[in-house]
């Protein structure tokens, strides 16, 4: 059994190896034809003298491929600025159509086999890996022998390394997709399995890779947990929701010619909901678009509301989302990482509520765009980052004088993100992959209703949820975004603290003060203080993952829906008659 | 405002303070020589097992302290001399009090065993003692436990968590047969053989015996086998932590003796937790209950006391619960390893033999006196009320329902014991009944 997981082992990390070893192995030629066949008639012209430089030469990479397309595309716009040619300017990205046409070797002529090789051979490794645990790993029950040992659980040089690669693969989806061609080209037979017409991009993949670890780190999570039968329908049910509802029914839409929608997805998550595109694309593709628009809005305006009354949050983060599903799931292993104190959990609110604002601005922006209006207005860049850096600055050195015990880590961390925040986005607008993303020019912003729309899917749609959110697992835990950042948990959030009946329960005088519990909880709730005072937990943040609950060695936690007077009490430990209400 | 001083930074030294604290502002001063900050020492063996850092079993963030203006001091006490209020430093500083709390709690027992001081073998007490067995059991072949308790079994899980095969001696025919009735005791010895446990019954440890360099290198049993280990877990109880005190007027048997309002024989000195003996326990109660909660009670007791509303010490339903590796074991009331001439039981053990309930109950009255429940959590609430209620046996059975904590989708076993019940009852038939999954999500 354990050669057998040993070898499993080794066949994962041989696909991985070959996945990752693929991103160099083709090469790309850019033909006269391609050009031909790929470029709109009047951009040919235009860019027909800077691009046929590139032509019949075959490059081995990827990246100085796409960069020469792209620096093409930017001398002949240069120009025709230059030239106060406004309306000319190419805006279309060739850099992703053309590679993917110019490329050839290894990964164009076996596609179907290194398909088969990574993620088939990737899923026997893995699945050879986990399954042994059943007999390897001892009786069922919990399985944190070692956690804080392990290099990859505990920040060591693996969760260093698998979180550098997280970061660098989340920036290539979101601002490089080009530079990742073979790996685009290497699901391509899956899609055309689905759709046929369809054409694999870097979002098939991301979607594709994000389910496999769903699917693959859910029968982990499965074996691991299989004691708890609440850890194991609730897994079933990430698992089901990402496979069917993100994954397979929005590509199978497509295929008859509907429209692209993921059920379970709403607003304010789902942040372009309300984009004039998305409402024009619904509405326009009849009965079945109109009824998927009233879908979105029903879910969160109806669906959230009742549902946590009944269940707490839980029912959508930890049983349906796909961002909690993956978490549930390939971040179970990093858990462990959130931080528990006080001032995180401060850090916490400021930002989750900041960006839950920040949508909600956002969206009324772009409805107020779509319905004909706009605002405008330019302010000097840098005079906002000198006032912005300032202020961060003067503030934490009050509050360090003001509370000094307290030290100022919340403060510092809240003004600096801010100064941070506004320093990044200037420095994004001088890079030129990101300028798109930052609606500023020379040394203004000029601000317009829908340039909020871009900044927010750039800072927060991206950056945070995508780059931050998932990159960072390995550092913060696996609810870095559910916990600082989602505008949908903030909004459940409000629901489960305010008006539901879901709390957790703790068992009378039982707890030890061990801290399991606090350990575990993936949203760095400090479980231990309410549960060694008696308390019930009402806290908005918890996604009712019941690891909690799990983990504690003297059944002292219990995740229940009860009547919602009992919700609120008066800490109290049963056991000891000298003292009735305690704390 | 007094100077308030307590040695002793466990659940009970600590309770002290934060009660005191919260009704009063007198000065408050926690002494221990073992760590800085108050950790749970019900999560040593975590800290081993690679389930927590050190870090995570803090009850309280590290400014608490200051926030809340408990004063914290690390180091040793050497003596205490009563006549003048002052306590003694290991490096020879000292300290004025006004009032003194002792929470010393306990020290591992050791009965004087050939080879007991060998290099590579200890108890588990304190954290010294973890660090002591992190730096002895690195690359080691087989480590002996002896002693069938709750800290043995716990390092029993420790080793095993990391690899290293264990020979558990107990004494006992059965594992903590001394408190657990037969049945239960053979469900732990089943689950302890499913875990690889080289379980001894009925072994008594005579000998460790010692290398050329004066660390263990095996042991000898009762019955002269020899078995080569390179650790040794003494386990067989602790017992109050007093040592330092003794010889003094301060009134020592076991434990320090204490009335009820936690007061020992010297004006201004109290004592709590572990180290505490109760001159005149209550009934249901022992003079020395060396346990987590009984620290955090009379630490709410006396921190009441302390901060001027006499409170005396008055504890409940007893109550406990540990886990034998995967196994959760919860009690409420008395259950003891033997039947009282007045007592009947009824037993139920689900089919895997891994989850069994034991009531115990009065046979004239029917009355139930405690429960022993393993693999099925039960709310503490509802057992104290139907306790300190009287309930009979039949009520319990028939509303079993409301004492289950297990989580949501969990098998409900009720329907079972409840058909066990009246086929061990024939005269007292309950109906059978669960709630549905639905009636119980929207309870
Ligand atoms: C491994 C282990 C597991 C346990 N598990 C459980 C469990 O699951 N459930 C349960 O109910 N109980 C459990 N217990 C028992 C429980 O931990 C104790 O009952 C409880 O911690 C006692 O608390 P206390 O405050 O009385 O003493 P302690 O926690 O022992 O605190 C006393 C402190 O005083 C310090 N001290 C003593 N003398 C001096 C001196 N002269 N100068 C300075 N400092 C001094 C000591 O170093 C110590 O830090 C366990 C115990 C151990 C060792
Ligand atoms: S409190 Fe418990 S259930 Fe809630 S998120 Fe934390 S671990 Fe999960
Ligand atoms: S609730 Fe359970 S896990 Fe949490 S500190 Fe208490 S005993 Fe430990």
């Amino acid at each position: 059994m354990k050669l057998v997981r040993t070898s499993g082992l080794i066949i994962f990390l041989l696909s991985f190896g070959l996945f990752l070893g693929l991103f160099f192995m083709s090469e790309y030629k850019l033909t006269e034809e391609i050009f031909a066949s790929k470029v709109k008639p009047n951009h040919q012209e235009l860019l027909k003298p800077e691009m046929s430089k590139m032509f019949d030469k075959s490059y081995s990479l990827s990246i100085p491929f796409v960069n020469q397309i792209n620096a093409a595309v930017d001398n002949v716009n240069g120009q025709l600025r230059a030239e106060q040619k406004w309306n000319d300017i190419i805006w279309d990205d060739y850099s992703g159509s053309l590679t993917k046409a110019s490329a050839g070797g290894l990964i164009v002529d076996s596609t179907w086999l290194l398909f088969v090789l990574v993620f088939i051979g990737g899923t026997i490794g893995a699945l050879m890996f986990i399954l042994p645990q059943v007999q390897l790993a001892g009786p069922a029950g919990i399985k944190h022998n070692g956690i804080f040992f392990n290099a990859l659980n505990n920040r060591g040089w693996v969760g260093i390394s698998a979180g550098t690669l997280l970061v660098v693969f989340y920036i290539l989806i979101y601002f490089y997709d080009a530079y990742m061609m073979n790996w685009i080209i290497l699901v391509e037979p899956l899609k055309k399995l689905i759709n046929p017409a369809g054409e694999s991009s870097q979002w098939f993949l991301y979607g594709f890779l994000y389910t496999f670890a769903v699917v693959v780190m859910g029968i982990r999570m499965l074996v691991k947990y299989r004691h708890s039968k609440y850890q194991m329908v609730r897994t079933a049910s990430v698992m089901f929701f990402q496979l069917a509802f993100a994954f397979l029914i929005p590509e199978i839409l497509v295929r008859l010619n509907q429209p692209y929608f993921d059920f379970k997805n709403m607003w304010p998550l789902d942040y372009d909901f309300f984009d004039a595109w998305h409402i024009d694309m619904l509405t326009k593709s009849g009965g079945i678009g109109i009824f998927m628009f009233a879908w979105g809005i029903t879910l969160f305006v109806v669906g959230v509301p009742t549902f946590v009354f009944f269940f707490g949050k839980r029912w959508y983060c930890s049983w349906v989302c796909g961002c909690g599903g993956l978490a549930e799931t390939a971040g179970d292993p990093f858990r462990q990482l959130s931080d528990k104190s006080t001032e995180a959990w401060q850090i916490e609110r400021f930002l989750i509520h900041g960006v839950f604002v920040f949508g909600v601005i956002m969206t009324g922006l772009v409805l107020y765009n779509f319905f004909g209006g706009d605002f405008g207005f330019s302010l000097n860049k840098w005079i906002i980052v000198s006032v912005v850096v300032a202020t961060a600055v003067g503030l934490s050195l009050w509050h360090m004088k003001k509370y000094p015990d307290m030290g100022s880590k919340k403060v510092m961390t809240v003004a600096g993100s801010i100064a941070g925040f506004v320093v990044l986005a200037v420095v994004f607008s001088e890079v030129s992959v990101f300028k798109k993303y930052i609606p500023v020019d020379g040394s203004n912003f000029n601000f317009y209703s829908y340039d909020v729309r871009t900044v927010y899917g750039f800072m927060i749609g991206s950056l945070f949820s995508g780059v931050i959110g998932t990159g960072f697992y390995p550092f913060m835990g696996n609810r870095v975004w559910c916990r600082f950042g989602c505008p949908l948990a903030a909004y459940l959030g409000f629901v489960q603290r305010f008006k539901s009946k879901f709390r957790i329960t703790t068992n009378g005088g039982q707890c030890i003060s061990c801290g399991n519990c606090s350990t575990y909880c993936e949203m760095g709730i400090d479980v231990r203080w309410y549960a060694q005072r008696g308390q019930n937990i009402v806290r908005s943040s918890c996604v009712g993952c019941g690891v909690c609950s799990a983990v504690c060695p003297r059944g002292v936690l219990n995740l229940e829906n009860g009547d919602e007077s009992t919700r609120f009490t008066d800490p109290i430990l049963i056991g000891n008659d000298s003292i009735k209400v305690t704390e | 405002m007094d100077h308030i001083v307590i040695i002793g930074n466990g659940i009970a030294g600590i309770t002290t303070a934060r009660q005191i604290r919260k009704h009063s502002d007198h000065k408050i001063t926690v002494i221990s020589g073992e760590t800085e900050h108050f950790f749970s020492r019900t999560a040593l063996m975590y800290i081993y097992m690679g389930h927590m850092k050190y870090e995570n079993t803090k009850p309280y963030e590290d400014w608490f302290w200051t926030k809340n203006k408990i004063d914290l001091k690390k180091a040793w006490v050497k003596k205490v001399n009563y006549s003048n209020k002052t306590l003694e430093f290991e490096g020879g500083e000292s300290m004025q009090y006004d009032k003194l709390v002792l929470a010393t709690g306990s020290k591992s027992n050791k009965f004087g065993w050939p080879g007991q001081d060998l290099e590579g073998v200890r108890g588990l007490y304190s954290y010294q003692d973890l660090e002591y067995m992190e730096k002895h059991s690195k690359d080691i072949d087989r480590a002996v436990v002896v002693g069938g308790g709750l800290i043995g079994v716990e390092m029993a899980e420790m080793f095993h968590s990391r690899n290293i095969p264990v020979t558990f001696l107990v004494r006992e025919t059965n594992f903590w047969n001394n408190i657990l009735p037969e049945e239960e005791s053979k469900l732990i010895n089943r689950h302890l053989f499913e875990h690889h446990i080289d379980l001894r019954l009925a072994t008594e440890l005579k000998e460790i015996v010692s290398d050329e360099n004066g660390r263990v290198k095996s042991i000898i049993t009762g019955t002269g086998e020899e078995i080569a280990c390179q650790f040794v877990g003494l386990t067989p109880g602790v017992s109050p932590n007093v040592d330092f005190l003794k010889e003094s007027e301060l009134n020592i048997e076991r434990g320090i003796v204490v009335n009820e309002y936690l007061e020992t024989n010297i004006p201004d000195v109290y004592a709590a937790g572990d180290c505490a003996q109760v001159a005149e326990p209550l009934s249901h109660r022992r003079a020395i209950e060396a346990v987590w909660y009984v620290g955090r009670m009379m630490g709410e007791a006396l921190g009441k006391t302390l901060s001027g509303q006499k409170t005396a010490y008055k504890p409940g339903i007893w109550f406990n619960s540990a886990k034998f590796f995967d196994i959760e074991y919860q009690t409420y009331g008395l259950v003891g390893n033997k039947l009282q001439d007045n007592e009947g039981q009824f037993y139920w053990e689900a089919e895997d033999g891994k989850k069994c309930v034991k009531i115990v109950f009065d046979q004239a009255s029917k009355k139930v006196i405690g429960v022993n429940t393993f693999g099925i959590r039960m709310r503490h609430e509802v057992w104290d009320k139907w306790l300190k209620e009287g309930k009979t046996l039949n009520h319990v059975i028939a509303n079993l329902d409301e004492a289950n904590f297990d989580p949501e989708f969990f098998k409900r076993y009720d329907p079972e014991i409840q058909k066990a019940y009246n086929g061990q009852f024939p005269d007292e038939q309950v109906s059978v009944r669960s709630r549905s999954l639905l009636e119980r999500i929207f309870s």
